[in-house]
């Protein structure tokens, strides 16, 4: 399984490399809703907002969005999953490896956005730092849900638009919790019960995925 | 014989009891002492709410999980999934309405960002996107598994949902007819209009359902029906 998840990881994000979608199209989607929000806050409360941490996951979701919509198509074009299914491949493997790339790709982005908000909102530097292992990991849940709800999405009518309407009321408990934590870091509040959410959507979404992916595969 | 007759029992026995709610808690029982007469929306808020959240999803959910595992897989249990979720998607709008009505005259606001509401309203979207999920496959047998997968993950949010107001403080009220040591905290006739109005809300709920399948039943087979006819249409023009 994990030989099949590193395989399938490889292929992604070589893909993606070679595509050059997300330096060229997905990042500098995220830097500019990044200024966006900062203009519809205004000059005088951009700056130094406590709004910084919501803002900054609020545009990560987007961005989400398109990368487990990119990372659905790349499957959907001809013969790929009839060639999955003809190899034999574990698919709770081919979940992993696809989760491991969309959360790779996920990081690199988070990385330049969080400094974007550093940057832009004013949000401290020491904070970001401290905010940082809980942002990884809620990107890693959302990697992990995205993977999964684009699988229940991917080919039928409508997939681009009926992934928002799945995925954004699945992902609020997560964006609640990864704001929460984020703000903790920059107040010194406490962390500890919203890394307890993260953690254990991170957890379940991967249970669920190893243990379903499968059925929507074969379907 | 027997399941005949609860089939046909159903609906009267749910509408005497639903009706007797009404009269109990309209005319019989007293006003709260701290409410006063808004207490009456809470003999119908409560049990749509047991319905929305456990009830129809809870059905939606095992029928789903009994769709997936192979052994009971049928097309029975992807209809009653379908057709319960259908139903819980009315009443967790009811919830949702009911609750805000509540809400004006006690809390000032029809809407608050509490924990509670927002969590039952994110599961109504949920819902409605596994409406939406159905909808956009054609492939019978793809719509019921990704659909089923959806409904199980979806129900997750139930339990967040039902300790929403342990973990956060937040404005609305705990647990309301039982302590936490099972004491009862309604007494009288509130207590009897309660169990009344839960009882009665249970059982539309599964004279709903039941209505909504046999249409759906219905409909499969005029599917079949009109698919046979065009089939054998061709087969006569020697198309096929």
């Amino acid at each position: 399984m994990i030989r099949i998840a590193w395989l399938v990881a490889k292929k992604d994000l070589r893909i993606e490399a070679r595509s050059r979608v997300l330096l060229w199209q997905v990042v500098p989607f995220g830097a500019m809703a990044l200024l966006l929000t900062g203009l519809a806050l205004g000059p005088a409360h951009a700056g130094n907002s406590s709004a910084g941490p919501g803002l900054f996951y609020l545009v990560m979701l987007f961005v989400a969005l398109l990368m487990i919509n990119r990372s659905q198509v790349l499957e959907s074009t001809p013969g790929t999953r009839a060639s999955i299914a003809t190899l034999g491949l574990d698919p709770a493997g081919v979940f992993l490896g696809k989760t491991l790339a969309l959360c790779v790709e996920l990081w690199v982005t988070g990385l330049v956005l969080l400094a974007g908000t550093v940057l832009v909102l004013h949000t401290a530097l020491h904070g970001a730092f401290l905010a940082l292992p809980s942002v990884l990991v809620t990107l890693g849940a959302l990697a992990a849900a995205g993977t999964l709800y684009g699988a229940m999405t991917a080919g039928g009518e409508g997939a681009a638009t009926l992934l928002p309407v799945l995925c954004l009321p699945a992902f609020a408990p997560l964006l609640i919790a990864g704001e929460r934590a984020f703000s903790a870091a920059l107040t010194h509040g406490g962390l500890w019960e919203w890394w307890v959410i993260v953690v254990v959507a991170l957890v379940a979404y991967v249970g669920v995925g190893i243990l379903l992916y499968g059925v929507l595969e074969e379907s | 014989m027997m399941k005949e007759l609860s089939q046909r029992l159903l609906g009267p026995v749910t509408f005497a009891l639903l009706a007797l709610t009404i009269w109990l808690g309209l005319w019989v029982t007293p006003p709260d002492k701290v409410q006063g007469n808004l207490v009456r929306l809470l003999y119908v808020h409560p049990a749509v709410a047991w319905v929305a959240l456990y009830v129809s999803f809870g059905t939606a959910t095992i029928a789903s999980c009994l769709y997936l595992w192979k052994r009971t897989r049928s097309w029975d249990m992807d209809r009653i999934a379908h057709c319960a979720m259908e139903v819980s998607v009315v009443f967790i709008i009811l919830t949702l309405i009911t609750g805000s009505i509540w809400g004006r005259p006690t809390w000032g606001v029809w809407w608050a960002w509490d924990a509670r509401l927002t969590s039952t309203a994110i599961l109504g979207v949920l819902a409605l996107g596994y409406l939406a999920l159905r909808r956009a496959n054609d492939d019978p047998t793809l719509r019921a598994k990704r659909s089923a997968v959806f409904a199980i993950v979806s129900a997750i949010n139930v339990p967040i949902i039902h300790f929403s107001v342990q973990w956060w403080k937040t404005l609305h009220q705990g647990a309301t007819v039982f302590t936490s040591n099972r004491q009862l905290l309604v007494h009288g006739s509130m207590a009897w209009t309660l169990l009344i109005s839960f009882v009665g809300f249970t059982l539309l709920f599964f004279w709903l359902l039941r209505a909504r399948y046999r249409l759906e039943v219905e409909r499969d087979a005029a599917y079949r029906a009109a698919f046979d006819e065009a089939v054998s249409l061709r087969q006569r023009e020697g198309v096929l």
